[in-house]
């Protein structure tokens, strides 16, 4: 039995006590980018929701930077030997927003009725499950079908909220009028959207953690324009900038200002990692010599320093070092002009024009295409940009319309989850761009993928995890550019900020501020 | 009643020309690559095909396009703007809450443009060729020619930054629960800014445009006689003048009138002022087709509402169009 028992937690949580004392109170504004389109975790996921509606809705477990699980709405959990019972101990006393009671029902009605419908994430990690219960009201055992190893990772609040059964069962959730003012177990209460300007959550006196959370209010401040989110930040209108809400190049000002911290963790549970999808379908990109070339051809260090300032890791392949099951055992493509056109030479490259679509995503990604297209014209590739807004972006991926193409993707912890999606055979569909748009085929692959998957033993995982990565990289189904960071840029007096793998999404329940 | 005619025929082909503008604007939109499903989903960051066709079944984005814009088109016939499926509110009450500060914003510009050029343009006109001119002039060209946005980020930079007078961006201070005037007080502060730059443009316009027609109708022959009358020279200006250069200023402000609802897109996002432009932006990057048909439909209904009002004012101005319709 792997058991993890509450009073480990407690005593890590003692020893981990810093010297000074938590200050109760205060206010702390956040930004959010760009305006949310809704805050119901459970039908929305995408990033500004997800930031500030991890205050409002929790998850059963939460995770620490290293990826271990820790006590969300669970106080203890334990899964079975085989890889196929989990069974969660949930806290005593805990209560919705509205007053009422919170139990394992609400457990079962979000996995197995509310986000089996809703969460396309979700969905592809409860195919494993058999079945969900509720044994009695504190305790929720899922039941799997065959092992799936990532599947403690999928109780992070942005891949289960646990959203209330009082509410919502029977109604069509999509027009609930209560989406507007979400309801959940959370630190934090919503209290007001003033459409444009701002988003207000107030405490949670009746948290079921004494003592948490220890500010009185936040305000999530919708500020369209990024020079203007500088500037907030630096007249002290806004005390956090999560990741990626200022240019890159802002960011070595702003954390060279006094008193302003900054730090790169709290998307270890996210990893985003960024390549070009190379269409292996047609055109040059369809020959595994060009698409060596364009790795060879590429000066990532180059772009990491110039584009990103510094910031990120030049990725090795397609599993970030920041997400379970790396491997470093793979070729290394470092910046080599000459290689590259020997590989050019050898396949008889006769000059045809290749698109590179960026990101459109801000002035970094334009950068970012142009530093790539400046590389491959070096080695005598003619490229060409083609932009796009993101809905453009969206309908060129989805229909395959492109020949290189930019984008990044989370990795949500484990390979499973966030990277085999992106090379599998059965993942190949038209209409998504979220699955394996490059076209890359390679059916002993997919059965590593899919045996990977189903290991009970970690080594067992990590065996085969290293020989897809060998494999892969000499392929360059995509061209790998970086493990991207997007460094959270705070006010020095706000405290415990970041604790979390998903940081500032659900990091405020232990955030003070010192006065 | 030839006004009361000329208002009725303008009221028919105004209804004619939204109609127009809504079939138009439909066609565009759903020619631009994308749709809000994808968009929508593709923010989640793992969508799966299943759930963008969800997504576009509860859109009625299944639909043939001609079954899509029959039910628009009704719709706008019984005023009804449509649901906004992104934002999961009715497009006409996401209008509405945007209107006011969109509306103070430009009404405010437009005021101080309209006011500050005329006034700029006759004092212009009195000292042609004098210094006081030549510096009026160069001002008005430095204006024009700036552009918009940098023109904001540097009175950010200079009247918030640097000298820390007033507030860059926002309506109003946020959460200070301030209430009555001192609200009112806090929202003056908050607009200076946002409608200054806004409004440098058209004052800069209307300045040059008053002086050269100024100086146009002082060479004119009853200006002579008047000044052969021995009237003063203010008088003159003011009475015989002035009322005649306006013409042409008039017809401009009904130009700028008409944009008072989503002519502010980049003020508004620079200065983050909650307003419609913003919405009408944000709104067609992400491809949410009712909320961007309202809201230009709602532009549209304010232009020719302005040329209406226009058409009335040049008869007030100038009792001679009347005469001759």
């Amino acid at each position: 039995m792997k058991h993890l028992k509450a009073t480990t937690f407690l005593i890590a949580a003692a020893l981990a006590a810093p010297l000074a004392a938590q200050q109760e109170g205060g206010r702390l504004d956040v930004v959010v980018q760009p305006e949310p389109p809704g805050l119901m975790l459970g039908l929305v996921q995408n990033g500004p929701t997800q930031l500030v509606a991890g205050d409002i809705y929790e998850g059963l477990l939460r995770y620490n930077t290293d990826l271990e699980p820790q006590p969300g709405l669970a106080e203890s959990w334990e899964i079975s030997d085989d890889g196929l019972t989990y069974t969660f101990k949930l806290h005593e006393g805990v209560t919705w927003h509205d007053g009422e009671a919170f139990t394992a029902d609400d457990v079962v009605f979000s996995a197995d009725v509310f986000l089996r419908e809703t969460h396309a994430r979700l969905r592809a990690s409860l195919a494993y499950v058999a079945s969900i219960e509720a044994v009695d009201d504190t305790t929720v055992v899922f039941t799997l079908s065959e092992p799936f190893g990532p599947f403690i990772n999928a109780f992070e609040v942005g891949t289960m909220p646990i959203v209330p059964q009082h509410i919502y069962e029977g109604t069509d959730y999509a027009t609930n009028e209560m989406n507007a003012t979400p309801i959940g177990t959370g630190p934090f209460k919503f209290e007001a959207w003033e459409k444009g300007s701002y988003i207000h959550l107030v405490k949670n006196e009746d948290y079921y953690v004494d003592g948490l959370p220890y500010l009185d209010e936040v305000y999530y401040r919708v500020i369209p324009d990024a020079a203007a989110r500088a500037v907030a930040f630096e007249t002290g209108e806004v005390d956090v900038l999560p990741g990626g809400s200022v240019e890159n190049w802002d960011v070595p000002r702003l954390t060279a200002m006094d008193n302003v911290c900054s730090t790169g963790s709290g998307w270890e549970f996210f990893a985003p990692h960024a390549w070009m999808w190379l269409n292996n379908r047609e055109g040059p990109t369809s020959d595994e010599r060009f698409r060596q070339a364009v790795m060879y051809a590429m000066d990532r260090e180059f772009m990491k320093e110039v584009v990103w300032n510094g910031f990120g890791n030049v990725a090795t392949g397609p599993i970030s070092s920041k997400t379970n099951f790396y491997s470093n055992d793979v070729t290394i493509y470092d910046h080599d002009p000459a290689k590259a056109e020997a590989l050019l030479e050898e396949m008889g490259y006769d000059g045809e024009p290749v698109r590179i679509l960026p990101l459109p995503y801000g002035e970094t990604w334009q950068r970012w295409a142009e530093a790539v297209r400046q590389n491959l014209s070096e080695v005598g590739i003619n490229a060409e940009i083609e932009s796009t807004d993101v809905a453009g972006w969206n309908e060129k991926t989805s229909q395959w319309d492109y020949d290189m193409a930019f984008t990044y993707l989370y990795q949500y912890g484990d390979p499973a989850l966030g990277v085999s999606r992106n090379y599998t055979m059965d993942r190949i569909e038209k209409g998504s761009p979220w699955n394996n748009v490059e076209g890359y085929e390679n059916p002993s692959l997919d059965e590593k993928w899919a045996t990977a998957a189903t290991q009970v033993r970690a080594e067992d995982r990590q065996a085969i995890y290293d020989e897809i990565q060998t494999e892969i990289v000499d392929d360059v189904p995509v061209a790998w550019l970086l493990e991207l960071e997007f460094p959270t840029i705070y006010n020095c007096d706000v405290k415990n900020l970041v604790t979390t793998a998903i940081g500032v999404n659900d990091g405020l329940r232990d955030a003070w501020i010192e006065e | 009643m030839p006004v009361l005619a000329t208002i009725v025929s303008r009221l028919i082909k105004a209804i004619l020309t939204l109609l127009a503008i809504a079939v138009l604007n439909f066609f565009l939109l759903h020619a631009a690559p994308g749709d809000p499903a994808l968009v929508l989903a593709g923010e989640a960051g793992a969508a799966d095909e299943e759930m963008i066709a969800q997504l576009r079944e509860r859109f009625g984005l299944d639909q043939p396009l001609y079954v899509q814009l029959g039910k628009y088109v009704w719709g706008i016939l019984q005023f009804d703007l449509g649901y906004s499926f992104r934002q999961g509110a009715p497009v006409s009450q996401l209008i509405i809450e945007r209107l006011p500060a969109t509306v103070l914003l430009t009404l405010t510009a437009f005021v101080i443009s309209l006011v500050l050029g005329i006034a700029f343009g006759v004092a212009a006109s009195a000292r042609v060729g004098k210094p006081s001119d030549s510096l009026l002039t160069t001002l008005a060209l430095l204006f024009y020619a700036t552009p918009l946005y940098w023109a904001a980020l540097m009175a950010v930079l200079v009247f918030s930054v640097w000298l820390g007078w007033l507030p860059g961006f926002g309506y109003e201070t946020v959460g200070a629960g301030y209430t009555g005037w001192t609200r009112a007080v806090d929202i003056a502060r908050h607009l200076v800014l946002p409608a200054l730059t806004l409004g440098l443009f058209f004052m800069a316009v209307y300045m040059r445009m008053t002086r050269a027609s100024m100086l146009e109708v002082s060479q004119l022959d009853f200006v002579k006689t008047a000044r052969a009358k021995g009237l003063s020279g203010p008088a003159i200006r003011r009475r015989h003048i002035l009322r005649n250069a306006i013409l042409p200023v008039v017809t401009l402000a009904g130009l700028q009138a008409g944009q008072l609802v989503g002519g502010a897109v980049l003020t508004e996002t620079v200065f983050a002022w909650p307003g419609i432009g913003r919405l009408m932006f944000e709104s067609l990057a992400a491809r949410d087709y009712n909320t961007i048909l309202g809201v230009f439909i709602v532009s549209a209904a304010m232009v020719i509402l302005f040329n209406v009002i226009t058409d009335i004012v040049y008869r007030i101005v100038d009792p001679r169009i009347g005469a001759k319709a």
